[in-house]
């Protein structure tokens, strides 16, 4: 009991639980069994299995971590371990057990039960406290009859529809596959199965912990890399088909999933490499930070020069089908510095973003379509309309801006929403579908032109992204340091000092929604050339929260944070199908895990980083 | 006019000003269009009225949860409409079930109470739940901070349903005693609009009663007011706060029973989010932090989403007019923001948070 009682061991509870909680809801919502789909290593692991083992290996090596620093032993750690391993499995096996055949009547018992458990619990606790038996009385009364009404009603539905899986679409039987190992006749063996390799995951997550500091970092190194080579299987030989004879790469791989040999291969050399890099790894920093001044910049300067051959190489390197990904991601970059000109330097929270990808796109559609509802069929090109989408799309943030400047931050968020669902709205209407067609949208764009060759693969439309981001780049980097940026800065800071000291913040803010509004407008204009067809199913508030999301998540304010967020963010579910149903549910979670542990993003900017470590809050005053 | 309170001229009050007077000619204009050609016939107009009456008090029940929550931590929470579909969606499995058992045309009356307490309760764990994972965390950062984590809570929740429940639309079971209709000259109302009405009258009466009559009503008041002076008072914040969010849950969750019993279409995870949109701008409409306000709001822009396309838009010459409502309904959130933030009965802050 003294164990039970103790901080750590309730700490690994809670976080055994916890994380068996997430591998019941990564399963319960379908995400296990999707990602099942996807094997990482051929006939071995798929990418639900490594997600069902990474929860107990990484929940114990961190609850390791505590435990080690407080002085515990590593035996303790161990055990630890196994507890967590048990306990991330336990969830789902409880729930397999519900979904069988033959325990179904434990899910019947159990619902039933609950009511009288919780209140009695709700009313020891009430006791606990002190309340006098009425009240205590009367929270067992309330608490039985209210959770009684959810679990009796739940009681009726499982009964009426006889199974789970009615209700619950995704436990279905590919779930049961996954988590029971393909043992899903031999229920006992399966649940063993999950519980010895759960508990498996979890040791090993306590025995990398306690390793030495070396061969942990190079094993880790070693298990990461071969991972996340095996999960973009496809993408890793999308690249090496470009480069590599077939009979070598069918040596690596089976269709898309790496072999056996070669991911022990994989794994051996980056563990190796591993290993190196944790052994001089550090030296090789400390040697060049002992350079003088003008070598690092020219250590750096190369660096550079190396990144921009790269960029300009990449659609040779990577192929098509990468390379529309590329351009995808180039949209997203466009519009992801453009928002954060309003959200990251003005700190305007404009969640219709969208609008101006839609204007851009629907400009370029109605001036060079081809088919019946182009206005010109062909007079004009391309490139005479990219800089009338420009100004278009700034036309259109200059207008919506002019009504919110008044309004303060939340307000001014839910009308831009309101604004791009109303063109969302209208875009789709009858009213303006002799325009720009209703839903079927506009059709047969013409590709752009350079010289004569028509751009009409994403090897070639690559260019005109990366053209437009970096200029887009340039520009923001600029704006950063402009007097304007600075007076953008002092309106996000605070709108009433910002007038003190004589910003004119109608004019800054108004500026900062046009400009916004510019790149939003290009990216639309590339993007319709892109497809061909503009139709305004792809102009939703989804546009609007995806650009949000990589700037929040890849740092607000920071330019190679939004370039990062863009790749990983946009590339992410562009590369692994599996995921694109749960892209939303992704970016949401990070959007609420980003605001309470990390405001500032992953790659802040300094600027912004400074602020969040010294800002004390400065107004928590009463009433407030 | 033209001029600020300075008295120079600013030219945007001058462009909002020149916004005023385009919106009210074409409110003008369009109306004296339909009236004086009389296409709808008045019994029309009053079955406009009542459709837009019934679907305005849902948006009224949703937008008592917005309300609820600015009142007393000022922040917009965005993920309240998929409290809404949280509950409708769980709701429609249980009203499938007691359609399957018969118990549901047996005992109408019960099914549906049965069905608004399981809707409510669900709804009243999600709201509570993000309160408490996504919320309270950031009590007391800068009013952006808890919004974007709102709004990823709001699109977490959407998918997480849409794993759970997955992505069909499903159509609640008709309930025999609510078919039909009552006559009332050549005006015939369905009965299913009465039912709406007069259930979310109660519900709203029900939160009247609790907000201005019970302990726990008044702790949410003080807390309301001031939190620093409630807690010195010995008020629990924390719960006040949790129960908060924990009524407006069950509301937004009886408001997805009605509206499932009210809409043919059925329900699915997106729901929750254009509804909660319209919510916020009843809401708004009647004073952000007005109980009153909010159902007035409710009430207000369901009759003008149900009447002004027909009213406004067509007399404009807009074809399919109907198609426009959300048009009409977002238009109105953003002409409030601009012109009445503080709604038509007045948010009801104190000095100190204005």
């Amino acid at each position: 009991m003294n164990i039970l009682a103790s901080e750590a061991s309730r700490r690994i509870l809670r976080l055994g639980l916890l994380s068996g909680g997430f591998i019941l809801f990564a399963g319960v919502i379908g995400m296990i069994a999707a990602f099942h789909e996807r094997e990482v290593v051929d006939d071995f692991i798929s990418l639900g299995q490594v997600l069902l083992l990474a929860a107990p290996f990484v929940t114990s090596y961190m609850a390791a971590t505590q435990m080690l620093e407080t002085g515990e032993s590593p035996r303790m750690a161990l055990a630890g371990g196994l507890v967590i391993g048990v306990l991330c499995a336990l969830p789902t096996v409880i729930l397999l057990l519900f979904n069988s055949d033959d325990y179904r009547y434990l899910l019947d018992t159990s619902l039933k039960l609950i009511p009288f458990v919780a209140a009695s619990y709700l009313a020891w606790k009430s006791h606990a406290q002190g309340n006098e038996t009425r009240q205590v009385a009367a929270t067992w009364l309330i608490a039985a009859l209210l959770i009684g009404i959810v679990s009796f009603g739940f009681a009726l539905i499982f009964e009426v529809k006889g199974d789970l899986r009615g209700v619950l679409v995704n436990v279905d039987r590919d779930w049961v596959e996954v988590v029971t190992f393909d043992h899903r006749r031999e229920l006992w063996t399966g649940i063993g199965l999950l519980l010895a390799a759960s508990a498996g995951a979890g040791l090993a997550g306590v025995v990398m912990r306690i390793l030495p500091d070396i061969p942990r970092r190079a094993l880790l190194y070693g298990l990461g890399i071969t991972l996340l080579v095996g999960a973009f299987g496809e993408t890793v030989r999308l690249i090496l088909q470009e480069n590599l004879d077939r009979d070598t790469l069918r040596e690596i791989f089976r269709r898309d999933t790496l072999r056996q040999n070669a991911a022990a291969m994989l794994f051996i050399i980056s563990t190796l490499a591993g290993f190196l890099w944790a052994m001089f790894g550090g030296r090789a920093q400390s040697e060049f930070a002992a350079l003088d001044d003008s070598r690092r910049q020219q250590v750096r300067n190369l660096g550079m020069l190396l990144f921009a051959a790269l960029l300009l190489a990449l659609p040779w390197l990577i192929g098509r089908t990468l390379s529309d990904v590329a351009v995808t991601i180039g949209i997203f970059v466009l519009m992801g510095l453009g928002l954060n000109i309003a959200i990251g330097l003005a700190g305007l929270l404009d969640l219709g973003y969208v609008t101006n990808y839609a204007v851009g796109a629907y400009i370029l559609a109605v001036l060079t379509s081809i088919g019946p509802l182009g206005l010109f069929k062909g007079t004009f090109t391309f490139w005479m309309v990219i800089p009338i989408a420009l100004l278009a799309a700034m036309f259109a943030g200059f207008i919506f801006a002019v009504p919110v400047l008044r309004m303060r931050g939340d307000y001014l968020a839910i009308a831009t929403l309101g604004f791009g669902e109303i063109i969302g709205k209208l875009a789709l209407s009858d009213w303006l579908k002799p325009l720009i067609g209703g839903a079927q949208g506009v059709q047969n764009i013409p590709k752009p032109f350079l010289f004569s060759t028509e751009l009409k693969n994403p090897e070639q439309l690559y260019y005109i992204v990366l053209v437009a981001s970096l200029v887009t780049l340039f520009v923001s980097i600029r704006l950063n340091n402009s007097r304007t940026g600075r007076q953008w800065m002092a309106i996000r800071e605070d709108e009433d000092v910002a007038t003190a000291i004589g910003i004119d913040t109608a004019r800054a803010k108004l500026l900062a929604f046009t400009l916004s509004a510019a790149t939003g407008g290009v990216a639309g204009a590339i993007f319709a050339a892109k497809v061909g067809t503009v139709f305004p199913n792809s102009f939703t508030v989804f546009i609007s929260i995806n650009v949000l999301s990589l700037i929040i998540v890849g740092g607000i304010a920071s330019n190679p944070g939004i370039v990062v967020g863009a790749v990983v963010l946009i590339g992410m579910p562009e590369l692994l199908r599996e995921f694109s149903d749960f892209r939303f549910l992704m970016y949401g979670a990070l959007l609420i895990l980003m605001m309470i542990n990390r405001p500032q993003g992953f790659i802040p900017s300094k600027l912004v980083m400074h602020e969040v470590h010294a800002g004390v809050k400065p107004k928590v005053s009463a009433g407030d | 006019m033209f001029r600020n309170k300075s008295g120079e001229f600013s030219w945007v009050d001058f462009t909002i000003d020149v916004l005023r007077v385009l919106i009210v000619l074409a409110v003008v204009v369009g109306a004296w269009n339909t009236l004086s050609s009389g296409r709808i016939s008045l019994a029309q107009w009053v079955n406009l009225l009542a459709a837009g009456l019934s679907q305005g008090s849902i948006y009224a029940l949703i937008a008592l949860g917005y309300t609820l929550v600015y009142g007393i931590l000022l922040m917009i929470n965005f993920a309240h409409g998929e409290v809404f579909m949280a509950g409708a969606f769980s709701a429609f499995f249980l009203a499938e079930a007691l359609n399957r058992t018969g118990f549901l045309n047996e005992q109408p009356l019960l099914s549906i109470l049965l069905m608004f307490m399981f809707a409510g309760l669900i709804s009243m764990t999600v709201a509570v739940l993000v309160e408490r994972i996504a919320y309270r965390p950031l009590r007391g950062s800068p009013r952006l901070v808890p919004l974007i984590t709102a709004i990823g809570a709001s699109f977490f929740l959407q998918y997480a349903f849409r794993g759970l429940y997955g992505s069909n639309f499903k159509a609640y079971p008709q309930v025999r005693a609510l078919q039909g209709a009552l006559q009332i000259g050549d005006i015939s109302i369905p009965v299913t609009q009465i039912f709406v009405f007069c259930s979310a009258l109660v519900l709203m009466f029900g939160l009247h009663w609790l907000v201005e009559r019970t302990r726990i009503g008044k702790a949410m008041r003080a807390v309301s007011e001031n939190k620093e002076v409630a807690r010195l008072m010995g008020i629990d914040i924390d719960w006040v706060i949790l129960f908060t969010f924990g009524v407006g849950g069950f509301l937004a969750g009886a408001a997805g029973v009605i509206n499932g019993l009210f809409r043919p279409q059925g329900v699915n995870f997106y729901m929750g989010f254009i509804p909660g949109i319209k919510a916020f701008t009843a809401a708004v409409l009647g004073g952000i932090g007005n109980i009153p306000g909010a159902m007035l709001g409710g009430l207000f822009l369901g009759v003008i989403e149900a009447i002004g396309p027909n009213l406004v838009l067509a007399g404009l010459g807009i074809p399919g007019a109907n198609q426009l409502k959300d048009v009409i309904a977002f238009t109105m959130l953003v002409l409030v923001l601009i012109f009445r933030p503080q709604g038509i009965l007045g948010e009801r802050l104190s000095e100190t948070k204005a």
